[in-house]
């Protein structure tokens, strides 16, 4: 039994989708149980892990902490939504770079290094780790995803 | 908040699952409409502005609102404008505007600063002013900042606005001056004048985390180098953010040297009032954090001063 449920229209990756959802549910498990979008992924469900970073009108968001109900209308982009076909330049930096052992934390770097190339598309190491800080890799895989990053924006050798 | 994560664990509630208690969503379209949807539901409405602080308090139960008023569809609540020797900045302006923003910069780094060492990306995007001043957690930077800058805060309720101090503005731990159904509505600056610099330094465990203790200074120095101004706040060492009084009153009127500086900075340590905390260091850790972070903020607050003059 839903309480106070709502028929609100999700606009997610371009297409719309009409979901029933509690007010209580985050927009997290709405992607991941209704929509089938489990590239995001749920970590710490507190917003200290950033794995379930989604792009929300253009802007990295932590999907854990954000009410589905509240984003109606708004433009969601998940990891799904990056790739066409193939994958983005940024997904397959992560690849040539070898840029993650489990890969759990990866959807979420990879959308926070996308809202990353968005701001500053050559960005300097000091603000790859600045801006990549909301994403924990327990693995430690960190010196190969900012490589990754900086791979994806052109910059590696400048940077060494 | 992590304090709260702490006590539910050792509890041993820590295995409840993260779902916030049920409630009833209100998502009006004007502040006045929020006003009376929060004058009606009472002690039982909660307001929602970027919600990275009250989501996990309704996540661990903490707080079990019935109703929960989003703000984000009302207009006109985001801006930064300076009009009349004044910045006004809109409550649902975010971190991620105000670190941007080209009035801030010029005018008020240290706002910029404050709101850069924020949580992270994610939550700097969304997080607003606003909803950071409203929760008045004693560890939230931008409570510092706003003492540092003597900032007002306008409120409004049903029966019109009124203006707060920020002196009088932080009551208690997660406590501001706002009554029950109002809501803080806009945040007033006064513009510093030329010849003015600011800082913010925050010391943490790692990226991202609350502050073990952080600084905020705001000074002005006159044209012979005396100070005419200073404003100092100091974050995670007390019940709330607090004014540091006695680190200002030994900067005012004097030609600020390294041995005032060390007199301000000795002073800050007596202003705070830091507890042990289980998870960020000692009082006394963090009483002499305290005093390095007030002298390395008044250094480089003193220095843009100067170059500002």
């Amino acid at each position: 039994m839903l309480v106070n449920p709502r028929r609100i229209t999700l606009r997610v990756n371009g297409l719309n989708h009409m979901v029933t959802v509690e007010p209580r549910e985050s927009l997290l498990d709405v992607l991941r149980k209704q929509l089938g979008l489990t590239g995001a992924k749920k970590g710490c469900d507190m917003g200290s892990c950033g794995a379930c970073t989604v792009m929300v009108d253009g802007k990295s968001r932590l999907s854990c902490l954000t009410l589905a109900v509240s984003v109606e209308g708004m433009d969601i982009v998940t990891v799904e939504g990056l790739s066409r076909g193939e994958l983005d330049p940024l997904q397959e930096a992560f690849v040539r770079n070898d840029a993650l052992q489990c890969g759990f934390c990866t959807p979420g770097q990879v959308m926070s290094a996308k809202f990353l190339l968005d701001i500053i598309p050559k960005p300097s190491v000091e603000e790859v780790k600045y801006y990549m800080s909301g994403n924990i890799c327990r693995c430690g895989a960190y010196p190969k995803i900012i490589r990754a990053v900086l791979d994806a924006a052109g910059e590696v050798k400048r940077n060494g | 908040m992590e304090t709260f994560i702490l006590v539910f664990k050792v509890l041993g509630f820590g295995d409840l699952c993260l779902y916030p208690a049920s409630f009833e969503y209100y998502a009006p379209a004007s502040l006045d409409e929020a006003i009376d949807l929060l004058n009606k539901h009472r002690e039982e409405a909660r307001v929602l502005a970027g919600g990275h602080s009250l989501i996990p308090m309704m996540k661990l139960r903490v707080l079990r609102p019935a109703y929960v008023i989003d703000l984000n569809r009302v207009k006109g609540l985001k801006y930064i404008e300076e009009k009349g020797g004044e910045i006004r900045i809109g409550a649902l302006t975010t971190y991620y505007d105000v670190i941007t923003s080209d009035i801030v910069k010029r005018r008020v780094p240290i706002l910029a600063e404050c709101a850069s060492v924020v949580a992270d990306p994610q939550v700097r995007n969304w997080g607003t002013i606003g909803g950071s001043l409203s929760h008045c957690d004693p560890s939230g930077d931008m409570g510092s900042s706003i003492l540092a800058l003597r900032a007002k805060m306008v409120a409004k309720g049903s029966s019109g606005e009124r203006v707060i101090e920020s002196d009088d503005w932080f009551v208690g731990s997660f406590q501001s001056a706002l009554k029950t159904g109002e809501i803080l509505r806009e945040i007033v600056i006064p513009t510093p004048k030329p010849g003015s610099g600011g800082a913010y330094l925050k010391l943490e465990r790692k990226a991202g985390d609350y502050a073990i203790a952080a600084v905020g200074v705001q000074v002005t120095l006159d044209g012979s180098g005396s100070c005419t101004y200073a404003g100092i706040g100091l974050t995670a060492v007390g019940p709330t953010n607090l004014r540091a009084k006695k680190a200002e009153q030994a900067l005012v009127g004097r030609k600020v040297d390294d041995r005032v500086i060390e007199e301000a900075a000795r002073a800050a340590t007596e202003d705070c009032r830091p507890t042990d905390d289980p998870l960020r260091g000692s009082a006394e850790y963090k009483r002499a954090m305290v005093g390095v972070l007030t002298k390395r903020a008044l250094n480089k607050a003193l220095a843009d001063a100067k170059r500002s003059r």
